[in-house]
């Protein structure tokens, strides 16, 4: 029982971290970034090129290497994200939405098959394999490794928060969420911000990719989709927008995925998430934090 | 980087205009006997070329076509983006495969089945997400694709990862000539074509483009937006359908594997590449996406590269496609 | 016609329409007017169905449709045009006419597909229709291209034909002189004038008092979601309260003076 809860708030935490970005950029232009869980994937294999560039150095302290690669990739990643958003969907800000999602679609196809190339179709195996020693905290079994991954996870999720509840730039971010046109005539730069959105929501989906690699080892091209897919719907439990809202719904469809793996089987996991991604639409669209909003004609 | 710096916020998508009267190519182009010459090529491709692997290629391409002809029911007529349109194809298949080879009934007498459970996927996926943000569509829509693929895979009747074997042909005998079996294909996809253009110019049609252009405003003129949107859903659901039976009859086995994401992309880039709401824009974007791979065979890495930078390059530049609706009325 | 009882609206608190009652009889013309931000549209919205009533009723021909969607509502006989012109651009200026004849249209989904003569016939039927009222509001220009290709004006136009195009029993009108030059909108007082000649009763939001003065059956003015006056238009006109939602309660005698110009000044055009 309490090992299916940590197993589940484990999982979660992946999930609410890569689901942020989704949010982010659904909050600030109501875009559905089909291309973000691809980020994910991103993260993970430019942490794999650099893990491979470190060599021997990497042997000797893995935890260590790993969160320099970790800071490494969150720029990378980050970098990419804005550039997306640069070339991809900036042309099409105003452009009908179908425009908008077909464009992501190519963004995400570009991405997993620009990878492809360059990496191979095949998986790679991380260099670097967190597995170690144990511990029992009320009958679970936690290992060092997921504790550091979940700390790190919890760490970026609150500096996220405190960024955007606190800071100059988090406002200008909620200003442009409810209003972008009032924003320019205040005299903020709207592209600027919408950039740094990209760059943080990408930064953190390419962190949790590089942790993933480093915890299940194997990585490819495809990793990406599933958890795109995942990803929204955490998004969407929590109510969509909404960066409190998207962490919880993280981490609850983490815990749901666990209890429903052991209860109808692994091989059913992904059908009981999105059967619950569409019952959460069905009976409430906004999620659980999620307000409810009248849509002016 | 600041030239169009803000403003882009505003900016409606910018559209070329045609100021060009009508040639006589253009003419051609738009006339009703462009069908006819469409289908006159079909019928005479096996006098050029009738090898057995070129006539399974044609066959697929022409099954290609009926898929994304019913998609761009979907997605060009009415707008709505559908992700997981592999999904119905793999319930049409599916449906068909399990019914003809536990009944042994040929696959032809599958067909009514295979349209109530196709309307009732329509139905299921359909009804609650339709009265939605359409973007929350797509996502869902994506969803539901590996669902079925998921489910396929896991249960027995499917025949899990290794799928069914051993369906018979259209008419019942598997062994029938490779060009019979492209001709018959080849007419029914013609039919649904004409078919799905004509509703495309129907009242039910309009009432698709209006909702795609402006719900509000189809609201207020009397359109029920959320049934009109599930009538398209409904009827790319019954094109995908069919074109799964002829899928299954055509290979004569299938498996999961043929229905993943990858699928519905494609057709989703027939579409767009052709030009959403045009049929014969879409028939040429099917058939320009299903032969590719053969004329780019050494390429086959870069293909799908290309594809998602083509996507986003068509989107910006070219949003109506290659092949345009034609929005002038004659 | 259409009955409004008691409407109330309220976005998160802030009440748009707070407690408005009027009605519109067979063949009126009523004007609602009142300034910016007053609830006029939004009142309009929830006639229409687009915004659901925080309470009230909303009847047409004694029905209860309050909360019911738009497509209900217009299917029951009320018509309307938007505020910031709703056209379906990338269509044409006829099919965009031909969507008021979605509700009446006799064609099944059976005739479309094989082109039956009941397909034959209600496709000339529309086209005849459409082209009837491209007539009725007097569109110059290309009836066969993209409605976004037309000038502002007659766009208006074609969104006015297709409002009508539904044979509607009540046309909602929301603000259509805006945005027109002083020639369109005498013809614009012309139409509305025809439209009632066909029996269609019209309701009105506008800001341009002349055009309200000189069509209106009866004005109703709100402020702050509130109505205020209901009356014929020299009534209103004269009213204190209504002169003063304009200007403000300090208004000095000349500006009270300026607005009764402002507000009365249509008589001489």
């Amino acid at each position: 029982m309490s090992q299916l809860i940590w197993n589940g708030l484990f999982v979660g935490s992946f999930y609410a971290l890569v689901a942020l970005g989704y949010s982010m950029v659904y909050g600030i232009i109501k875009l559905l970034n089909f291309a973000h869980g691809d980020l994910y994937m991103l993260g993970a294999f430019s942490g794999f090129a650099m893990l491979g560039a470190m060599g021997g150095l990497v042997k000797s302290s893995s935890l260590v290497a790993l969160f320099v690669v970790l800071i490494l990739t969150m720029v990378a990643t980050g970098l990419s994200g804005v550039v997306i958003e640069r070339v991809a969907y900036r042309p099409l800000r105003g452009a009908p939405r179908l425009s908008l999602l077909i464009t992501a679609v190519g963004a995400s196809f570009a991405l997993e098959y620009g990878t492809r190339i360059v990496a191979g179709p095949n998986p790679k195996v991380y260099q670097v394999r967190l597995d170690g020693t144990a511990l029992h905290v009320l009958g679970a079994l936690i290992t060092w490794q997921q504790l550091a991954l979940m700390a790190v996870s919890i760490v970026l999720m609150v500096a996220l928060n405190l960024l955007i509840t606190r800071t100059r730039q988090g406002r200008a971010m909620r200003a442009i969420a409810l209003d972008p046109k009032a924003c320019l005539l205040m005299g903020i730069d709207v592209d600027k911000v919408i950039s740094r959105t990209f760059f943080i929501g990408s930064a953190l989906a390419g962190a949790a990719g590089v942790m993933a690699g480093g915890y299940y080892g194997k990585i490819d091209f495809l990793m990406g989709f599933i958890i795109g897919l995942k990803a929204f719907t955490a998004a969407v439990i929590g109510g969509i927008g909404n960066i409190p809202g998207t962490m919880l719904g993280g981490l609850l469809l983490g815990l749901l995925e666990s209890f429903g793996t052991h209860f109808v089987g692994g091989q059913w996991r992904d059908v009981f998430a999105f059967g619950f991604l569409i019952l959460f639409l069905t009976v409430r669209p906004t999620g659980l934090l999620g307000e409810r909003v009248t849509e002016r004609v | 980087m600041s030239a169009g710096k803000g403003a882009t916020v505003q900016d409606p998508p910018v559209k070329p205009v045609k100021g060009r009267g009508p040639t006589f190519v253009t003419r051609f182009l738009e006339s009703r006997h462009l069908g006819w010459a469409g289908l006159a090529i079909g019928l005479l491709a096996p006098f050029v070329i009738a090898t057995p692997y070129a006539m399974d290629v044609m066959t697929s391409a022409v099954v290609f076509v009926m898929l994304a002809v019913g998609l761009n029911i979907v997605v060009g007529y009415c707008g709505l983006l559908d992700l997981g349109y592999a999904a119905f194809f793999a319930v049409g298949a599916y449906t068909s495969g399990v019914l003809s080879t536990e009944l042994k009934i040929p696959l032809l007498a599958t067909v009514p089945a295979v349209i109530v459970v196709t309307v009732l996927a329509g139905v299921i996926i359909g009804g609650p997400t339709l009265r939605l943000r359409s973007d929350y569509l797509a996502i869902v829509t994506l969803g539901f694709g590996e669902i079925i693929r998921i489910t396929a895979n896991n249960l027995s009747i499917t025949g899990g990862p290794s799928g069914i074997y051993g369906i018979p042909g259209l008419f019942g005998d598997a062994t029938s000539s490779q060009v019979v079996f492209y001709y018959a294909v080849l007419l029914i996809v013609a039919a649904a074509v004409l078919l799905a253009a004509r509703l495309g110019r129907s009242r039910i049609g309009r009432a698709w483009r209006f909702v795609r252009e402006d719900e509000d405003a189809a609201e207020a003129m009397g359109i029920n937006t959320y049934k009109v949107k599930l009538a398209a859903y409904i009827a790319g659901a019954i094109w995908g359908g069919l074109a799964g039976v002829l899928f299954a009859a055509q290979l004569s086995a299938i498996s999961p594997a043929s229905f993943t994401f990858l699928q519905s992309a494609l057709v989703l880039m027939a579409v767009v590449l052709g030009g959403m709401g045009s049929t014969p824009g879409v028939v040429l974007g099917a058939i320009v996406i299903s032969l590719l791979p053969e004329v780019l065979r050494g390429l086959a890495d870069y293909r799908f590269f290309a594809f998602g930078v083509l996507l986003i390059i068509v989107m910006i530049a070219r949003p109506q496609g290659l092949w345009p609706h034609r929005s002038r009325e004659r | 016609m259409l009955e409004v009882e008691d409407l109330r609206l309220s976005f998160g608190g802030v009440l748009a329409v707070d407690g408005l009652s009027f009605g519109v009889g067979a063949g009126e013309i009523v004007s609602v007017i009142g300034p910016n931000g007053a609830g006029k549209t939004s009142a309009f919205n929830c006639v229409t169905g687009f915004y659901k009533p925080t309470a009230g009723r909303i009847r047409i021909d004694g029905a209860d449709v309050t909360g019911r969607r738009p497509s209900l509502i217009a299917s029951r006989g009320v018509s309307r045009t938007f505020q910031n012109l709703r056209v379906f651009g990338e269509m044409s200026v006829l099919d965009n006419v031909r969507a008021g004849t979605h509700l009446w249209l006799r064609q099944r989904v059976v005739d479309a597909l094989l082109h039956t003569p009941r397909y034959r016939r209600s496709e000339r039927e529309g086209t005849e229709e459409a082209h009837k009222w491209l007539d009725f509001v007097g569109l110059r220009g290309d009836r066969a291209g993209l409605v976004r290709n037309l000038p502002y004006g007659e766009q208006r136009r074609v969104e006015i034909a297709r409002a009508l195009a539904r044979r509607p029993k009540l046309l909602l009108l929301d603000e259509p002189a805006a945005g027109l030059n002083h020639g369109e909108k005498a013809e614009l007082l012309d139409l509305i004038r025809r439209i009632r000649d066909l029996g269609i009763a019209i309701a009105l939001i506008e800001h341009d008092m002349g055009l309200v003065m000189e069509v209106s059956d009866r004005v109703v003015v709100l402020n702050f979601g509130r109505e205020i006056a209901d009356g014929p238009p020299e009534q209103v006109r004269a009213d204190p309260a209504v002169i003063e939602a304009y200007l403000g309660r300090d208004a000095d005698e000349a500006e009270i003076e300026a607005a009764r110009e402002e507000v009365g000044g249509a008589r001489g055009e």
